[in-house]
């Protein structure tokens, strides 16, 4: 039993980590102002190149870094178009989905079916070894731990250094920010960068970790969960780790029932984070105190500085 | 040097007209490039992908087959995102009003009137708005983002479909193919010669025909009636909207059942003409398709007809360049992505001019 445990624990951390990312990097962009709902095509392209990347080189860790370009160099487009042409970012973002989308289904037909080049969990000596709790604390890939320290560090950036002031400032009161001298347009860009980077990096986790292999629409709508675990997270980073570890165990819950045979519809568990994704939002958005003190109140708002 | 923007004094009527035909040779552009970086020479290719697709009357047929779900789902969604209700749903609408249409083939094979056709017809109708209403519910409820609820529910009815036709629904006859009976009879649309034997055999179904109804109606609801003006209020200046009285509460309901109905009768009219079944993967992803047609045809519903056959042309151009240049029909979405960049890229010189400034006028302007 606790056997079976143990793999359930594990396989949820592996589920929640893309989750994790991608979010997380949502997180800063919207904390700048700005909603990309690109997420998914970002993750997408991520994930072929990462795929791609440690196919052609053999290292899982070219992937990880070809993934993490890709979403940024994508994230480089939709910033131009929504702060330097001051585009609508609604519109925008879908249209970076539908782009990365048809991208990496392009990019990756000559990967379907090829065996990828699995991220290795590491092994510490001694400590990995522990029953249970080793392989969990001191037995997961990297990219499990850089998930988590970058959630500490956009903690720490955003409400514990002046760095995180001037991004705040940006995304509650660009025109404030601007008159202070800061350049919104500047700040918006690295954030969404940012953004574009760990979504890079939530794709190639799910092509070198989570099942190593491409299959095209593999990220199966796990952008848009992050862009509503944005909002149930009412924009605090601490929360999306909760987030993201409750949704990947409500995914992997699925998969363990259905394993054991209970007599419910395969595509009844692959919906369950669908829906309980609008549940979430509507308790969320229902509860106006909580989303309001959070929410940038520039995000979506175009800027363009008089002259 | 930097580029910077420069607000027009009044917005460019001329660049309004020309953006979207400016952002279609910028794609041709684009994908000229692309092909050459394969090896191919573009102009050929080029030519393969845009031009052949007219050059028959089969594959003109074939343009409206294709045109037709991307118009009639492409205008409800230009209206909705005029008044800024962002269905981003359609593709989830479409198949759950195929879906429901689909109930009187599955059940009742028999029932053949042509009471038959426009039952399953405003069944389709009614499972799209049905499905659209729940985003529109819980918007108007409880304030919730109708973006990613819409987007959810997409994958939600996928995976219906997909239990339906792989269990209750599927043929027993049909050798286990995850796929319902075949329609038939009155339970399909009848086609039709559109233009003189003597000019070509060209058939269309009556979908194309809804199709265009749908979207005069659709002009006439926006460019002569009240209920058109506070839609575009709302969208251009909600406060406005506010002051002037409009409900924003009805206009997101209005706006989500238009869409929706207009997908739903996109999908059900997919299944009983193209498809002729339900079965998984009915639509080559028009719904979201239908957004950048939406945007293409700058949010009128007489642009977004013409749109849908610049699409109609990419998906068709994607078929023959498969067969002809050996290069994959994926190469159609990724040009679908591009033009809707530049489209909104284009746009924004509508009400903006682009100025170049060098170092040199930076300086001045620091200075006064």
């Amino acid at each position: 039993m606790s056997e079976q445990l143990l793999s359930i624990i594990l396989t949820i951390i592996t589920a929640s980590t893309p989750l994790l990312l991608a979010s997380m990097g949502e997180l800063v962009a919207e904390r700048s102002g700005v909603i990309n709902l690109g997420v998914e095509g970002m993750m997408a392209v991520g994930a072929v190149s990462g795929f791609g990347a440690a196919l052609l080189t053999g290292s899982p860790y070219l992937g990880v870094v070809a993934a993490l370009v890709a979403g940024a160099a994508l994230s480089l487009l939709f910033a131009f178009l929504t702060l330097t042409m001051v585009s609508n970012q609604v519109a925008t973002g879908l249209a970076l989905t539908l782009l990365g989308l048809g991208l990496a289904g392009l990019a990756g037909e000559s990967f379907v079916g090829q065996p990828g080049v699995q991220l290795q969990k590491i092994h510490v000596p001694g400590l990995s070894d522990i029953p249970f709790l080793g392989p969990i604390l001191f037995g997961q890939d990297l990219l499990v731990y850089a998930a988590l320290i970058i959630a500490a560090g956009t903690s720490h950036v955003l409400f514990r250094t002046k760095a995180g002031l001037v991004i705040r400032a940006v995304g509650d009161s660009h025109q404030s920010a601007h008159a202070l001298g800061y350049s919104v347009a500047g700040v918006r860009y690295l954030c969404v960068m940012f953004g574009g980077a760990c979504a890079g990096l939530a794709g190639g986790y799910l092509s070198l970790a989570y099942t190593p292999q491409w299959v095209e629409n593999m990220t199966a709508g796990r952008g848009w969960i992050a862009l509503a675990l944005v909002v149930f997270a009412s924009w605090l980073p601490w929360r999306i780790v909760a987030g993201a570890y409750l949704f990947g165990t409500i995914t992997v819950m699925g998969f363990a029932l259905q394993a054991h045979g209970i007599g419910i519809p395969s595509q009844l568990l692959s919906a369950l984070p669908y829906v309980v994704t609008i549940l979430v939002l509507v308790v969320m958005s229902g509860n106006k105190a909580l989303t309001r003190a959070n929410t940038p109140a520039c995000l979506g708002q175009p800027f363009v500085p008089d002259r | 040097m930097r580029l910077v923007l420069e607000k027009r004094a009044e917005h460019s009527a001329k660049m309004a007209l020309l953006s979207p035909i400016i952002a279609i040779v910028l794609t041709l552009i684009t994908g000229g490039i692309i092909f050459a970086l394969r090896g191919l020479d573009p102009l050929a290719a080029l030519y393969v992908y845009f031009v052949e697709p007219l050059a028959t009357s089969w594959s003109i047929e074939q343009l409206i087959v294709k045109a037709t779900p991307l118009a009639l789902i492409g205008a409800g969604l230009a209206i909705s995102y005029r008044a800024s209700a962002w269905n981003i749903g359609a593709e989830g609408q479409f198949t759950a009003g195929a879906i429901l249409g689909a109930v009187i083939p599955v059940f009742l094979p028999d029932l053949q009137s042509p009471l038959t056709l426009l039952l399953m017809l405003l069944l389709g109708i009614a499972g799209g708005m049905a499905y659209a209403s729940i985003p529109a519910f819980l918007k108007n409820r409880f304030g919730t983002n109708e973006i990613l609820t819409s987007l959810m529910l997409v994958y939600v009815v996928q995976l219906l479909l997909d239990w339906l036709v792989r269990g209750p629904w599927r043929d027993p006859q049909g050798y286990n193919f995850p796929k319902t009976v075949a329609f038939s009879g009155w339970q399909t649309l009848p086609s039709f010669q559109l233009l003189p034997p003597s000019v070509g055999p060209v058939y269309v179904n009556l979908g194309a025909v809804f199709a265009v109804l749908a979207v005069l109606a659709l002009a006439v609801l926006m460019g002569r009636t009240l209920k058109g003006f506070e839609l575009s209020v709302q969208g251009l200046a909600p406060r406005a909207g506010r002051f002037s009285g409009f409900a924003r509460n009805r206009t997101v309901w209005f706006c989500f059942l238009l869409s929706g109905g207009l997908a739903g009768l996109a999908g059900i009219c997919e299944v009983m003409s193209t498809v002729g079944q339900l079965q998984p993967g009915i639509s080559p992803g028009y719904g979201f398709t239908a957004i950048i047609v939406a945007f293409l045809g700058r949010l009128n519903p007489l642009g977004a007809l013409v749109a849908a056959f610049a699409l109609a042309i990419s998906y068709l151009g994607g078929e023959s360049a498969q067969v002809a240049l050996g290069i994959s029909d994926k190469t159609a979405r990724v040009f679908q992505g591009i033009l809707l960049f530049y489209i909104l890229a284009c746009d924004t010189l509508i009400l903006y001019r682009l100025r170049f400034q060098g170092p040199a006028a930076s300086l001045v302007e620091t200075r006064t």
